[in-house]
């Protein structure tokens, strides 16, 4: 219903003549947030808009894939929207090498972006030196939400690492739940080891693997480490993960299925929709290492008409001031992308998230950051180790070594 | 005679410089359509499979780089090994099945427009509805096994979506159930236009209707089981939507088949020049596939029919 009337929408606006009715401030804002939680976040960017003189025009589009298609198409094509979502990282940095995109440094000098953000956010929103992208939310990939009923029931203590949740596999086992929810698709499977490979090596391995690609870091000994580790978890998850969609595992675990889940704090969505409170009915724990960061942020291509580009100025402006960000993310279930606003009257586990981020050794960025050609490579091999038992921990090094070096 | 085999040649010569004429202005946009779209479309695929494309289309040269990093990809080899399965064996059960069908409603049964709705009605379905009622039935979980299970049949197993070695096949059996009908369609059509002569003349004969319906109505069909087979070929070739839908190409890699890998790639992965090298092997396959074909009735029979 949604896309149906954003089409309307859409096809509205093209039937309406334009220069006569046409606002000084017209912004088309092309993302992906279809579903009631997000399309209930961006509402507080359109409706802030238009409270202040702007036309928010919304053209959502169902998917994150697609509405990238749709809109890096209509971006190199020469009829580009006024504003566009990526996620954090390295998706739209052809966009910048190849000119598409305005650079927002007036915006960002203004408002003093560069003090407010984590330093690694900062980061992968510019390109040499300039703010290229409004990033708008941290979402930590690497929490393990639990179900505390199942868990007391079943006499465990909330998982502080993945040695406590292997460890506490057979006493789950033996109440009858399963004890770890996942969702066999291939970036959740990814997730899981990513959160693995932190706890193990830290930032430090993460941005080896990821960011230098240095394949003498993969075949040291905490990978193989981690590798072992991933594989022990196998033997938590329930023959049907395969496939199954990341809200379906987290319906296991809030319908008391199954005792936890490793997963981005969008789940929390969930919960929250169930009517469970965060400490007293879902526990969730930011697994060791760090907080993995992923997110989205907005980019602005380059327009002709100085209206648009005005219109722009005042949405990357109003996107990241401190009213709109506490607004926007206790909707979307992530936290601020700033991290000098008071997250007081959000849940327990968005303030844990916020603490965390507060220590600059904490903030890891994700895989999302770095190369999608990369991070799909090694996605493939590391979705066929989860899948296959009898692939040794060696055979999943060689195999992760040598799509590193395929890919660029 | 020399006069008029010399007059000869000069009205078809005038008539075969108008006929064009004016067919050119007709078909004109089609033929645009077909060069600059589709074979201008296809050059630029193979072009950019040699190039370092990623994002976006840049027009470098890196030889055969793509295609060495395509032959290493365990990922790549799984879907071209997974493809041949199912090509093989979707077009050979679908040809039975719908034939098998065929066959029953054309035994003249009493309300046979029910079956032929029946059967025919999965191929109205979209691959994706096909596909998720599929991974619900095979679902461990969710499905088939799981109701057994709850009648007190333990040992009952019926898991293929979330079995590496069977998950191809669930996709298969997915795709026959949804193709099959088409076939019927087809085959039913060729029954009905088949002479009723011949049968009363097998009856005197005594034949029996299996042995009639193997050696003579079957080569009768011939033309009707090609236009099948070349159906069902394309829907190999760009088998995608299935996949996504059923297995999202697991568990694992075990269900990835070359278009999955070539959308994957094109978008999420931002390497179009990986993407178009893929697209570029599956061009060549096909081409050695319909080439004998082709040859057999374009070029051997020097163009005629």
């Amino acid at each position: 219903m949604k896309i149906i009337r954003a089409a309307l929408l859409a096809s509205s606006v093209v039937l309406l003549p334009h220069g006569a009715q046409a606002q000084q401030m017209d912004a088309e804002v092309l993302h992906w947030w279809t579903s009631g939680g997000e399309s209930a976040a961006v509402k507080v960017f359109a409706d802030e808009f238009n409270n202040e003189g702007g036309n928010w025009i919304d053209t959502a589009i169902a998917g994150g894939q697609a509405a990238r298609n749709a809109g890096v198409n209509r971006i190199v094509g020469g009829n580009p929207p006024t504003v566009m979502q990526f996620n954090t990282g390295g998706q739209f940095v052809e966009l910048v090498s190849n000119g598409l995109l305005r650079d927002l440094e007036s915006v960002a000098g203004e408002n003093d972006w560069r003090s407010v953000l984590p330093a690694a956010l900062a980061d992968a929103a510019s390109r040499d030196g300039k703010f290229y992208a409004v990033p708008v939310n941290i979402h930590g990939q690497n929490w393990l939400f639990t179900n505390l009923k199942v868990l007391a029931d079943a006499g465990v203590e909330q998982p502080q690492s993945f040695a406590e949740l292997i460890a506490a596999g057979p006493k789950l086992r033996e109440a009858g739940v399963i004890p770890l929810g996942h969702g066999g698709q291939n970036w959740q499977d990814n997730i899981l080891f990513d959160a693995v490979l932190l706890e193990e090596g830290g930032p430090g391995l993460m941005k080896a693997i990821y960011g230098d690609v240095d394949t003498e870091a993969a075949r040291g000994a905490e990978f193989r480490k981690a590798a072992e580790v991933f594989a022990q978890l196998r033997a938590l998850v329930d023959e049907g993960s395969p496939g199954r969609n990341w809200n379906e595992a987290t319906n296991m675990v809030l319908t008391g299925k199954a005792a936890a889940q490793v997963m981005g704090d969008w789940a929390k969505g969930e919960f929250i929709a169930a009517g469970l409170t965060a400490g007293t009915d879902y526990g969730c724990t930011i697994m060791p290492g760090g907080y993995m960061m992923g997110g989205d942020v907005f980019v602005f291509p380059k327009v002709d008409d100085a209206a648009a580009a005005a219109a722009q100025d005042k949405m990357a402006a109003l996107m990241l001031s401190p009213g709109v960000q506490v607004a926007f993310n206790e909707k979307k279930g992530s936290v601020p992308a700033r991290l000098d606003v008071d997250v007081s009257s959000m849940d327990a586990c968005a303030q844990a998230g916020m603490e965390a981020l507060q220590n600059a050794e904490a903030q890891v960025p994700s895989n999302n950051f770095y190369s999608p050609d990369l991070v799909g490579s090694v996605r493939d091999v590391i979705t066929e180790y989860w899948n296959s038992p009898a692939m040794t921990p060696d055979d999943f090094v060689e195999n992760f070594v040598s799509a590193m070096e395929s890919a660029y | 005679m020399s006069s008029v085999t010399d007059a000869a040649p000069v009205p078809p010569a005038r008539k075969r410089r108008r006929l064009p004429y004016a067919a050119a202005i007709a078909l004109a946009p089609t033929t645009l359509i077909v060069l600059v779209v589709y074979v201008g479309c296809m050059l630029w695929t193979v072009r950019l499979s040699f190039t370092s494309s990623r994002l976006l289309p840049k027009l470098d040269w890196v030889g055969f780089s793509q295609y060495e990093r395509l032959v290493s990809s365990s990922r790549f080899l799984v879907s071209v090994e997974n493809i041949a399965i199912f090509g093989v064996l979707y077009i050979a059960g679908c040809l039975v099945l719908g034939f098998l069908m065929a066959v029953f409603i054309d035994q003249k049964v009493r309300n046979e427009a029910v079956f032929r709705t029946i059967f025919l009605y999965p191929y109205s379905m979209s691959f994706v509805v096909t596909g998720l009622v599929w991974q619900w039935i095979f679902n461990p979980t969710l499905g088939l096994q799981n109701a057994v299970h709850k009648l007190g049949f333990g040992w009952f197993k019926f898991d293929w979506v979330v079995d590496r070695n069977m998950v191809v096949y669930a996709i298969v059996l997915a795709a026959i159930w949804q193709g099959a009908g088409l076939v019927m369609a087809i085959l039913l059509a060729g029954l009905r236009g088949i002479d009723e002569d011949l049968w009363k003349a097998a009856r005197v004969d005594g034949i029996p209707p299996w042995r009639m319906y193997l050696s003579v109505i079957l080569p009768l069909l011939g033309p009707m089981i090609v236009t099948a087979v070349v159906l069902l070929a394309t829907g190999v070739a760009r088998l995608y939507d299935l996949v996504v839908a059923m297995s999202g190409g697991g568990p694992g890699i075990a269900s990835e088949v070359p278009a999955k890998f070539v959308m994957d790639h094109l978008f999420e992965r931002a390497n179009i020049g990986l993407a178009t090298s893929a697209a570029t092997l599956m061009l060549i396959t096909v081409a050695i596939i319909l080439a004998p074909w082709m040859y057999a009735r374009y070029i051997r029979d020097g163009g005629r029919r």
